[in-house]
Parts: C-alpha cells; sequence; structure tokens
C-alpha cells in the first residue's frame, strides 16, 4: 500500500508499536516519571532553600529550568530509545524490511518523543505546583512555543544519536544518555550564558537551547516573552533539525554499505 | 522473480560476494546453501536492501532492490531464526505492529487469519518470550505471510526445531508453495531438508557459485554424491570436485 494512507498505516504501527513496549515496561514509566521527578524535588527543596537565604528569584528559574530541561531531555531519548530498544531485543531487522520509509520512522518516533516530553512536563509542572507552589501555567501562552522549541531539538538531537546508535550500536549506548548532558553546561539551563567564558558564549549562543532557557528566565522574571529570542531559537531548531535529519539519512546509507544493519539485529 | 546479475560486495579488502548470477523462478522453493561464511547471509541482506551492492544488480518482481526498496519491501517478506520479536508483548500485538507496518488495512482480521493458517489461534494473547521454540517458529513465519508475500525470504527457519515440528514446519512451506504460488529463497544446513523442500539449489563458496541446478542434477554432476558431501567438499576444498570420487 502507497501513499498518505499507506504512509499513516504504517506510522500507527510503529506508535502502536512504542505504546505496547511503555504499556509493559515498568522501566520506561519510570524513566517518564520517576527520575524527572527526582531531579524535581532535590533541585526543587535546594532552591526553596537558597531562595530563603539569598534570591527569593532563584526558585522560580530553577524549577522552570529543571521542568523545561526534562522536555528537551524527555523528547531526545524517546527518539533513541525506540530504536535501541529494537536492537536491544534484536528486532531490527524485522523493521528495516519492513516498507517503513526514513521519514516515516522519524515522524513515530517524534510523535512519541512530544508525547513523552509532554506527560513528563505536565506531571512535573504538577508537582511543583503542589510542592512549591510554582505555577508554571502562570507564563501562559509563552509556554507553548517554549515548550515546543526544546521538543524540536531533542527531536534533532535525538536523530543524531540515534544514528550514532545505528552506526556503533551497543557501544554508543553510553551517547544516549551522554549527550544531552554534554550540552547542558553551555545551554544556560540553571544560569545565564553571560556566566560563560567569553570563548564558550559563541558556542552556547548557537544552540536553540540557550534561547530558550535564556527567554524563559526572561518571560518569567518580566512576564513579558522576547519575541527576537524566541524566533532564533525555532530558526536554530530548523536548521538543527535539517542537519540531524541529513545526518541520520547520511548514517543509514553508510550503515547499509557497510552492512552493519545484520550485525545489529544479531548483535 | 528474482534476478541476480554479477552482483558483488565487497567490504574493505574482503569480497563477501563475488560476482553471483542467479535466477529464482515463479512459485520455486530455492536453496542458497554454503558453508558458514560462503556470503549465503551478505546474498540476502542484497536482496532486502539491507546492505547496499558494491557492483551489479538485483531486481526483485522487476525492481531494482537498492532503487526500488520500498515497492520490493512491501511485496516480500523475510524470518530468520537468528531475530526474534519483542518477547514482552503478545503475539497478537507483534502481528498486528507488523499488519500496520506492511500497511494492512484489517490487521486485526488478518492476525487472526494467520493464527488459523498456522493452527496456532490458542496463543494470541501469550507473551512471545513464553513460546516453545516451534510456536516461535510458526509465529515468525504468520509474521512472515502478514503480508501475503510472492517472495519470501527464509534464514533457517528449522534451526533449534526438533524433527517433528521441523518436519511439520517443511510441510506448512510445500503447502503455502503449492497454494499461493510464493517464491522462497531458503537457507539451511540440513542437506536432507534441502532435498526434500527445495526445486533448485545454489551453493556457494568464497561468495562465488559453485553449483547450480536442481537437487538431482547437482548430485548428477557430482557423480551421485548426496547433497550432504557436496556440502562437505565444497565448505573443505571451497569448489565441487568430483565428489564421489574423493569419499572413495
Amino acid at each position: 500500500m502507497t501513499g498518505m494512507t499507506g504512509s499513516w498505516l504504517r506510522i500507527s504501527g510503529l506508535l502502536l508499536r512504542y505504546l505496547y513496549l511503555y504499556r509493559r515496561s515498568a522501566a520506561r514509566i519510570m524513566g517518564i516519571l520517576f527520575w524527572p521527578v527526582m531531579d524535581l524535588l532535590v533541585w526543587g527543596f535546594l532552591t526553596t532553600y537558597l531562595g530563603r537565604m539569598v534570591l527569593p528569584s532563584a526558585v522560580v528559574f530553577l524549577l522552570g529550568a529543571v521542568i523545561f530541561w526534562d522536555i528537551f531531555y524527555s523528547a531526545q531519548q524517546a527518539i533513541t530509545l525506540s530504536i535501541t530498544e529494537e536492537i536491544w531485543v534484536r528486532n531490527i531487522l524485522n523493521i528495516f524490511v519492513a516498507p517503513v520509509s526514513v521519514p516515516e520512522l522519524l515522524i513515530a518516533t517524534s510523535i512519541v518523543g512530544a508525547a513523552r516530553a509532554g506527560t513528563s512536563a505536565a506531571f512535573l509542572a504538577l508537582l511543583a505546583w503542589a510542592f512549591y507552589s510554582f505555577n508554571l501555567a502562570a507564563i501562559g501562552l509563552a509556554l507553548v512555543p517554549f515548550f515546543f522549541a526544546l521538543i524540536l531539538f531533542g527531536w534533532a538531537m535525538g536523530m543524531f544519536t540515534m544514528a550514532l546508535v545505528l552506526r556503533f550500536g551497543q557501544a554508543a549506548e553510553a551517547l544516549i544518555w551522554g549527550i544531552p548532558f554534554l550540552i547542558q553546561p553551555i545551554s544556560a539551563v540553571f544560569y545565564p550564558v553571560k556566566v560563560l567564558p567569553g570563548w564558550l558564549q559563541p558556542v552556547a549562543k548557537a544552540l536553540p537551547s540557550t534561547h530558550v532557557f535564556e527567554g524563559l528566565r526572561e518571560a518569567l522574571k518580566t512576564g513579558r516573552v522576547d519575541v527576537r529570542r524566541l524566533a532564533t531559537a525555532l530558526a536554530l531548531d530548523l536548521v538543527a533539525l535539517l542537519l540531524g535529519a541529513l545526518f541520520f539519512a547520511w548514517m543509514l546509507s553508510r550503515v547499509r554499505e557497510k552492512g552493519y544493519l545484520s550485525r545489529l539485529g544479531m548483535e | 522473480m528474482i534476478q541476480v546479475e554479477n552482483l558483488t560486495k565487497r567490504f574493505g579488502d574482503v569480497v563477501a560476494v563475488d560476482r553471483l548470477s542467479f535466477e529464482v523462478r515463479r512459485g520455486e522453493i530455492f536453496g542458497l546453501l554454503g558453508p558458514n561464511g560462503a556470503g549465503k547471509t551478505t546474498t540476502i541482506q542484497l536482496l532486502l536492501a539491507l546492505t547496499t551492492p558494491t557492483s551489479g544488480t538485483a531486481r526483485v518482481l522487476g525492481w531494482d532492490v537498492t532503487r526500488q526498496r520500498r515497492r520490493v519491501l512491501q511485496r516480500v517478506n523475510f524470518s530468520s531464526a537468528y531475530i526474534a520479536l519483542p518477547s514482552n508483548l503478545t503475539v497478537r500485538q507483534n502481528l498486528k505492529v507488523f499488519a500496520r507496518l506492511y500497511g494492512i488495512r484489517k490487521a486485526e482480521e488478518r492476525v487472526r487469519e494467520l493464527l488459523e493458517l498456522f493452527e496456532i489461534p490458542g496463543i494470541a494473547d501469550r507473551p512471545t518470550g513464553a513460546l516453545s521454540s516451534g510456536q516461535l517458529t510458526r509465529v515468525n513465519l504468520c509474521k512472515a505471510f502478514v503480508n501475503d508475500p510472492e517472495v519470501l525470504f527464509l534464514d533457517e527457519p528449522t534451526a533449534s526445531l526438533d524433527p517433528d515440528i521441523a518436519e511439520k514446519v517443511r510441510s506448512m512451506l510445500k503447502r503455502f508453495q503449492r497454494e499461493r504460488g510464493v517464491s522462497i529463497v531458503y537457507t539451511s544446513h540440513n542437506m536432507r531438508e534441502v532435498e526434500i523442500l527445495c526445486d533448485r539449489v545454489l551453493f556457494i563458496s568464497r561468495g562465488r557459485s559453485v553449483a547450480q541446478g536442481s537437487p538431482a542434477e547437482v548430485i548428477e554432476r557430482a557423480n551421485g554424491a548426496s547433497l550432504e558431501d557436496i556440502f562437505i567438499a565444497i565448505a573443505r576444498d571451497g569448489e565441487l570436485r568430483d565428489t564421489a570420487a574423493s569419499r572413495e
């Protein structure tokens, strides 16, 4: 079956696969809820303490940062783990001999990424409200584009790490968890970009996440959204997505050329 | 159904498939045979577009496998004893996922049909990881037939099965070949099985074609040696010599 209906059926098949996977795996559910909640609790109580001692607005900034960082992290993880899981259970060849196109695979995994990030963020926002009276929704509709900008960057990085996993197999698994934390220190997540050394600031500013977190802090402080910053983040997202998709397609063609798929399938 | 011409695949200095040419006709079971490392798996990978050829062409159902990958994959399928379906999903869930991946609208109905066809409706809601080897093989075959393929690639489907179940699987495959006219590319190290099942065979060694024809023709060319002896001779010498003479 070809055309849009066929494409949708294949995408829905992949989504069904991921839904079954999450429904049947306590570890996956933990991944969505447990670790982000632990992060929120540790940072939340620490910043409450700091807020009383030093700077009351720190609570708001840091809690917002924890919740928003998790949006990026969840989106990236969901995409990469979708493929890694197929390698773990030796199902990857079954997927690659099915008539699934690269865009269909990327769309399905991106939907999973967005769903996971949304679920996680909603849960964390609720907890932050219950524990620290932190109302994320007070930022209003400005939340939506920030959320969206981080999801897009999560997708781009997810494609990048998924490509590395396809190329290097289980040897690259550490990168799934490692790459986001390589980006975190230079994304101005918990502190402004001007804190970074001068030579590192241009690198930080090339990341969409930096503009999101800077913009988020601004919005939390003033209640206004810096549209220019948001537009920069979205423009950089598009570049990252394009590069991520091209890198994935290039790596997949290399993997096909070198015959690594069957090695992955039987690893 | 399949035309392969001068197909070559190099991995650096290693020539895994070396100017291989053969064809598989409609409705025949074609045995792709040879010792470990001969190039069988790489040949199947090339025919399934999992790997791209260095040179030569492979056409399945008239389409170039590399250029028209999705058209080919829509109408072929694959099963191997060495890959698995997710063990934590039930049989029904696994098959439903694959029915959708092959663009089948009424996935639930198709799954029911397949489970009936392979005489395993009773295990539909059991986790795939809890099945016996025989049941797993049938479930893998259900997956392989999910899109009613015109060409099927089966990589040692009876490996690890007891003789009774292996015989049942062979009978099923023969029945599907007869009733549905499906062409099957079959790899196995069990030469008795190959003799029973395959209409034609291709022996390869070091990526090259060594002998090709019906099992009877190949046996005749080797002066009446059994396929088992031919296999051993090819594994040891890398070519088909006067096998009967070498046995004496």
